[in-house]
């Protein structure tokens, strides 16, 4: 029976009635990445230095050195990630279990609000008007928060303020519900992170990171072509990289989405 | 009245640009005295320890009492002009570029004479001078005499300017328009005549407070540049490479952190990536292009300027991070002056002592204004400075370290 579903899977797939879409950035100097006070320790930025091009350093080949931080681009958070996960079993990205990075998602539209309000915030409220048009979110999925965000660059992305970032995110008590009543296996984002730009001030601060982490769920953030995802039905690859003691990585997240039926 | 300085017209692009050749430059290690002198524009000849008298050339030995206590001490600067010659033909192929050339034989009022480059607004033969000792293209150190008195625009003396490395009608690179000292360099250098300030911002996406205010400069221009990251270097080189006359380095990264702290070494490897590689970076795109500029008309390339703090002469523990990256840069510009100086560019390093910025709140003062820093590198560039002290702590740990080093170690930070 199971080789009959991968052996539709790949007609399908080769047949195109099921694509594949690509959730991720591309990886580049200019992403925003997360800013914390500068007396604090900061993500390092993707930086890329050439080894060689063809030239006297390799004459036949072309390769650079990396570096970045764990959180940087389209990336993954694992439960390590926030002190409320630092005891769990199997937290780091590196003992992830590896069913974990395949999974169903639900895309909630939040487009129309953060059109007008970069601090909108999910409520419960907006996912129970979700579940009653798409049904009720089933455990072990994605829960995608999509706001469009991914359409901006540069400074309107990051949206810094004196008063610091101003970007869409959950509010707490939306966060403890997915995760406590609803069993979410994570929570992604197109911002640049899972909790709101002003999400310090919430209680707890950072909700999204406090209850995911704390049980053993996920989080990515910075994903884009929310917009190519049905409302339920795709299915999300995420599979950072499998760094020892890693707390998270820049991955590359693809959605099998499967075409609507016309006839 | 020196002929004012016509604004460069553009190059004929069908035309070769002209090749930076370098003054005779062989000297003894003793005349490096006078180098070092030249360096920090200070006026000092040999002078001898039993009997007084200075002396010059520079030798071995007093040539009135035989003594060897010879050492360099600050002389008198005035002078009177014994006779003067225009050289209008020379086999040396740098001053076959610039004939004519007037030079003179100058009675030093300290005593002795020498040959000096003249200033075209110096009189003629028993005329009263002022002289100082000016690095050449080639880093050596020279006499150069000055008419007494301030005539119009003797700054734009074509000799002078060979010496000198004044900002007017030159293009300017200001690299971190983040750090606070930017906005005072970009108003100096604006007021010294610059035709344009480049300006480097990284992270654009960041705000930052001094942006209205560098783009209210009149000839400011915001450009993308982040040190830290080789591809934003290398584009902003291959677009303005060949119009950057100055490059004023102004990267900086403070960061309190305690040696023995865990996550020490991230911090230090911030401050390293953003100021050490940061030059390094900045020298691999922007070095040759001004290298091969050193004699691109009026108006060539012709310094580079490095921001440094004084404290990577000798560390302050307090930032020992910050003290081991500018140690670092000091190495590192060392390396990067030997490579320009074969294309007549100087490299010029303004230690500071520490800033009057957030990052220094804890210092007691004095401390050093942005303003100050500016006029500071302003003034050194305009006088043909290499190394600039700014500030009374950079000064003291000068005069300090020339005395003591291990002084200065062991009294640091108590």
């Amino acid at each position: 029976m199971s080789g009959d579903i991968l052996g539709s899977l790949a007609a399908a797939l080769a047949g195109g009635s099921i694509k594949v879409v690509d959730l991720t950035h591309t990886l580049s100097p200019d992403f925003p990445v997360i800013v914390m006070p500068p007396e604090l320790g900061q993500s390092a930025p993707f930086r890329m230095e050439r080894i060689s091009r063809y030239d006297a350093g390799g004459p036949a080949w072309y390769w650079n050195n990396l570096s970045f931080g764990e959180h940087t681009g389209t990336h993954f958070d694992a439960p390590v990630h926030w002190y409320t996960g630092r005891n769990l079993p199997l937290n780091s990205v590196d003992t992830l279990p590896p069913a974990d990075m395949v999974a169903p998602a639900c895309v909630i539209d939040c487009t129309q609000q953060t059109s007008k309000d970069a601090d909108f915030l999910l409520t419960v409220a907006n996912v129970t008007a979700w579940e009653e048009e798409y049904g009720r979110i089933p455990a072990r999925s994605w829960v995608l928060l999509r706001t469009n965000w991914s359409k901006k660059s540069g400074a309107a992305y990051a949206n810094l303020q004196s008063d610091g970032a101003h970007t869409p995110g959950p509010d707490a008590e939306v966060m403890r519900f997915l995760v406590e009543e609803r069993g979410i296996i994570g929570f992604g984002t197109e911002t640049i992170g899972t909790d709101a730009g002003q999400a310090g001030h919430f209680s707890p601060p950072y909700p999204a990171h406090h209850y995911l982490h704390g049980a053993g769920r996920y989080g990515l953030q910075c994903l884009t072509n929310l917009d190519q995802l049905p409302a339920t039905g795709a299915l999300i690859l995420a599979a950072p990289l499998k760094i020892q003691n890693g707390s998270g990585s820049p991955l590359r997240v693809l959605a099998l989405v499967q075409e609507r039926s016309t006839g | 009245m020196t002929e004012p300085l016509a604004k460069p017209n553009r190059k004929n692009p069908l035309s070769r640009t002209n090749q930076p050749l370098l003054p005779p430059s062989a000297r003894s290690r003793k005349a490096h005295g006078l180098t070092l002198a030249a360096c920090v524009g200070r006026f000092m000849l040999q002078c001898c320890g039993e009997c007084g008298r200075y002396t010059y050339p520079v030798r071995e030995a007093c040539p009135n009492c035989l003594s060897s206590n010879l050492r360099f001490m600050d002389a008198a600067t005035g002078g009177t002009l014994i006779s003067e010659t225009q050289i209008e033909a020379s086999g040396d192929p740098y001053y076959r570029g610039h004939m004519p050339w007037r030079t003179g034989l100058v009675r030093l009022d300290c005593g002795p004479s020498a040959v000096v480059h003249l200033h075209g607004e110096c009189g003629g033969p028993g005329s009263s001078l002022r002289l100082s000792l000016q690095l050449d293209r080639a880093g050596q150190a020279v006499f150069f005499a000055h008419p007494i008195s301030e005539t119009p625009n003797m700054e734009d003396d074509p000799q002078w300017r060979e010496l000198t490395a004044d900002p007017k009608d030159r293009r300017v690179l200001i690299t971190d328009g983040r750090s606070l000292v930017a906005v005072a360099l970009a108003r100096a250098l604006g007021k010294a005549g610059a035709a344009r300030i480049f300006v480097g911002v990284a992270d654009g996406w960041k705000p930052f407070d001094e942006r209205q205010a560098l783009e209210a400069i009149e000839g400011v221009e915001l450009v993308d540049l982040d040190l830290t990251s080789e591809r934003s270097v290398q584009e902003l080189a291959m677009d303005i490479g060949a119009r950057v006359e100055i490059l004023v380095n102004t990267a900086d990264h403070v960061r309190p952190a305690h040696l023995f702290e865990a996550g020490a070494a991230n911090s230090a490897r911030e401050a390293m990536d953003h100021t050490v590689m940061g030059l390094m970076r900045l020298a691999q795109a922007f070095g040759p292009v001004m290298r091969s500029r050193g004699a691109d008309g009026a108006a060539g390339a012709v310094a580079w300027v490095n921001v440094l703090s004084v404290h990577g002469l000798s560390s302050m523990p307090q930032f020992g991070v910050h003290s081991a990256a500018h140690a670092a840069c000091q190495s590192l510009s060392q390396w990067l002056r030997s490579e320009l100086r074969q294309g007549g560019v100087r490299v010029i390093n303004a230690f500071t002592g520490p800033l009057d910025t957030e990052w220094f709140q804890t210092v007691p003062p004095p401390k050093v204004a942005p303003r100050m820093l500016a006029d500071a590198v302003v003034d050194g560039l305009r006088r043909g400075l290499e190394d600039i002290y700014v500030g009374d702590v950079a000064r003291d740990i000068e005069a300090r370290l020339f005395d003591n080093p291990k002084a200065v170690e062991r009294e640091a930070g108590q």
